[in-house]
Parts: structure tokens; C-alpha cells; sequence
């Protein structure tokens, strides 16, 4: 009774087609990650690689994982950071 | 010039064999050259929806274990000139073709049909590698459930993976007045997530059921939606370039000529 009259009024977000779109989106967030692990590799190197330009930080000691809440998909990474780069301070006074 | 296409979908019951017979009957029906290859061994099924279950002699099985020449083992569909179909085995199993096999086949078939349409069995595993082995292009048919997208997207990494790029999805058993009401995933939803050409719609058609009852294809049948959008793609697939039909026939306008029977 509620949805219809939430139809009639017209509030289109419990529309169920809504809820369909995000559950998928959501999982093919996880399906996609966890097709190739390789993917996962390759954007933690390239993340290592944009950050050094700025910050000296520990590689090895790097994690980046997808972590997923009850309705959100977060990509969680962990970089210790050694200290800045001389560069990235010169930088930043520049601007 | 030929084109060998695989009809694949991942998951099962959203309509792939269905699809590969009203494309390929409806290519014959423009006069091109085709044959149907059903790649789905162990569960038969492309003949009975074309209507050819009772000529069988010959299997693919017998054509890649040298009992019989692949001549042989082609039925043709004596309702359209030009349109062949290459049964699947029905008491072997999937590991009884390889995938140099199943490419050595459709080379084979390319030299003599415009058209080989291979209709994929359901899943990922050994059936779906012979299924692609041998294609060039793949049409990955989906429903608007979100299992069916699902599959779809991982079915599409497969094929871009297998070197087959750019897959065209068809989006069947769509239901418009469902989708008018927010109850159902459109068009732009589907294509939003998955990221792939739009080839074609089918909307949901009970005379999709009435047609495959009696072995045709509703593909022929001139007052169905379902075989309008199929005709649709199959100009599609000859390269034309036809709109997306309108499925919103809540107007006043398409009432009145649906009860007067014009469509």
C-alpha cells in the first residue's frame, strides 16, 4: 500500500528498478575487481607511482584493498608515509 | 565476405537460441546464405525451435570425428532458400568438440555461408570456449534481471579477454509498461552499467511462445512487435542503419491502431 502510494506521488527512488541498478552496480564492482587480481596490482602501482612524485612513501608496506559496507564499495588504501618530497614542497609554496 | 558471430549470454533461459534462430532465419528471409551451428552439446535445442527436429541424420560430432562430410550433416530449412542448420549432439558431452575444432568448422562453414550464427550453450566453462573459438564477433543477449546483467557483464570480459572485441548487446523480454513504472531496469539503465553497443530491443511477446510452439520463427511473423524488432536487428546486422523501434505504445494513438490490428 505504501509503494503504491509512494507511485502516486510520484517518489521515484523506491521505484524497484532503482534498487535493481544499485544492488548490480554494487557487484559488479566486487565481480569486476575479483575477475583479475592483476587489476588490482596494476592500479596499486600506478597509485605508488603518482604519489612518489609527492611523498616519500614505504612500497612495501603498502595495502590497497576494496572494502565493501553494508550499501558502499570503498577503495581502502594503506601508505605510510616517510615524509615529503623537497619537490612537492617547492610546489606547493609556489602556488 | 562472411561473419561468423556467436550468440552467447552467459546465463541461461534469456533467450540466446530463440535469438539465433530469428536472426538467422530472418537474414535468409533478405536472401543471404546461412547456417545455424548449435554449439550446445548434450541439450539439443536449436532444432526443435526451428522446427528441424525430425530430420536430423547427422551430428556436429560426426563432422569433427570424420563420420560423415560437413555436407552431409547440414539441414536445410525448406521454408528459406538458403538457410542450413548444423545440429548439436545430443549424447555427448561438451568436452567431445575442441576449440581448434569448432575453428576449423566455421572456416570451414565462412567458405560457403554469408552468415554463421553459432548459438553458445549457458555458462563460462569448456562449451562457451568451443562456442567462441571459432567467431569473430559476438552478440551478447541479456535481459533486464539484474542475474541476466550480471552474467552479461562477466560474459563481456570473457569475450574482450578472448580477443573478441566490442560484443553488441541485444536486451530481449523487455516489458515497457514495466519500465514505464519504475519496475523495471530500461534500456539506458543496462546499457549505462554494462558499457557495450546497443544491437537491438525485443520486448516480451507471447507470440514469441506461440511461434516457437510450432517450430517458426516469429522473426516472419509481419504483426508481432517481438518480430518487428527482430527484423530490426537483423537489418542491423547487415549494416543499415535503423532506429531503435518505440516500445511505448501507451499512447492513445498505438491503442487505437493495435485494436484496429495496424501496429
Amino acid at each position: 500500500m505504501f509503494e503504491f502510494l509512494a507511485r502516486v506521488f510520484g517518489r521515484e527512488t523506491t521505484a524497484s528498478k532503482n534498487v535493481a541498478k544499485e544492488r548490480l552496480r554494487l557487484v559488479l564492482v566486487h565481480d569486476r575487481a575479483g575477475v583479475s587480481p592483476q587489476l588490482m596490482e596494476t592500479l596499486k602501482n600506478e597509485l605508488i607511482k603518482v604519489i612518489s612524485n609527492y611523498l616519500e612513501i614505504d612500497e612495501k608496506a603498502l595495502e590497497v584493498t576494496l572494502e565493501t559496507n553494508e550499501d558502499q564499495v570503498a577503495l581502502v588504501a594503506s601508505i605510510p608515509v616517510r615524509g615529503m618530497k623537497r619537490v612537492s614542497r617547492e610546489l606547493v609554496s609556489g602556488i | 565476405m562472411s561473419e561468423i558471430i556467436v550468440v552467447t549470454s552467459g546465463k541461461g533461459g534469456v533467450g540466446k537460441t530463440t535469438t539465433t534462430a530469428n536472426l538467422g532465419t530472418g537474414l535468409a528471409s533478405f536472401g543471404h546464405k546461412v547456417v545455424l551451428v548449435d554449439a550446445d552439446i548434450g541439450l539439443r535445442n536449436l532444432d526443435v525451435v526451428m522446427g528441424l527436429e525430425n530430420r536430423i541424420v547427422y551430428d556436429i560430432t560426426d563432422v569433427t570425428e570424420g563420420h560423415c562430410r560437413l555436407r552431409q550433416a547440414l539441414i536445410k530449412d525448406k521454408r528459406y532458400e538458403g538457410l542450413f542448420l548444423l545440429p548439436a549432439a545430443q549424447t555427448k558431452d561438451k568436452t567431445a568438440v575442441s576449440p581448434d575444432q569448432m575453428k576449423k568448422l566455421c572456416a570451414d562453414l565462412a567458405q560457403e555461408f554469408e552468415y554463421v550464427l553459432i548459438d553458445c550453450p549457458a555458462g563460462i566453462e569448456q562449451g562457451f570456449r568451443n562456442a567462441i573459438a571459432g567467431a569473430q564477433k559476438a552478440i551478447v543477449v541479456t535481459t533486464p534481471e539484474v542475474a541476466a546483467v550480471r552474467d552479461a557483464d562477466r560474459v563481456i570480459g570473457l569475450l574482450e579477454a578472448a580477443e573478441l572485441r566490442n560484443p553488441a548487446l541485444i536486451i530481449n523480454r523487455i516489458r515497457p509498461k514495466m519500465v514505464r513504472h519504475g519496475d523495471m531496469m530500461g534500456i539506458e539503465d543496462i546499457i549505462d552499467i554494462l558499457a557495450v553497443d546497443l544491437l537491438g530491443v525485443v520486448p516480451e511477446d507471447e507470440q514469441v511462445v506461440i511461434s516457437t510452439n510450432r517450430g517458426e520463427a516469429v522473426v516472419c511473423d509481419e504483426r508481432s512487435r517481438s518480430g518487428q524488432a527482430y527484423r530490426n536487428i537483423v537489418r542491423r546486422i547487415k549494416g543499415e542503419a535503423v532506429p531503435m523501434m518505440n516500445l511505448d505504445d501507451s499512447g492513445i494513438f498505438s491503442r487505437l491502431r493495435r485494436i484496429i490490428g495496424l501496429r
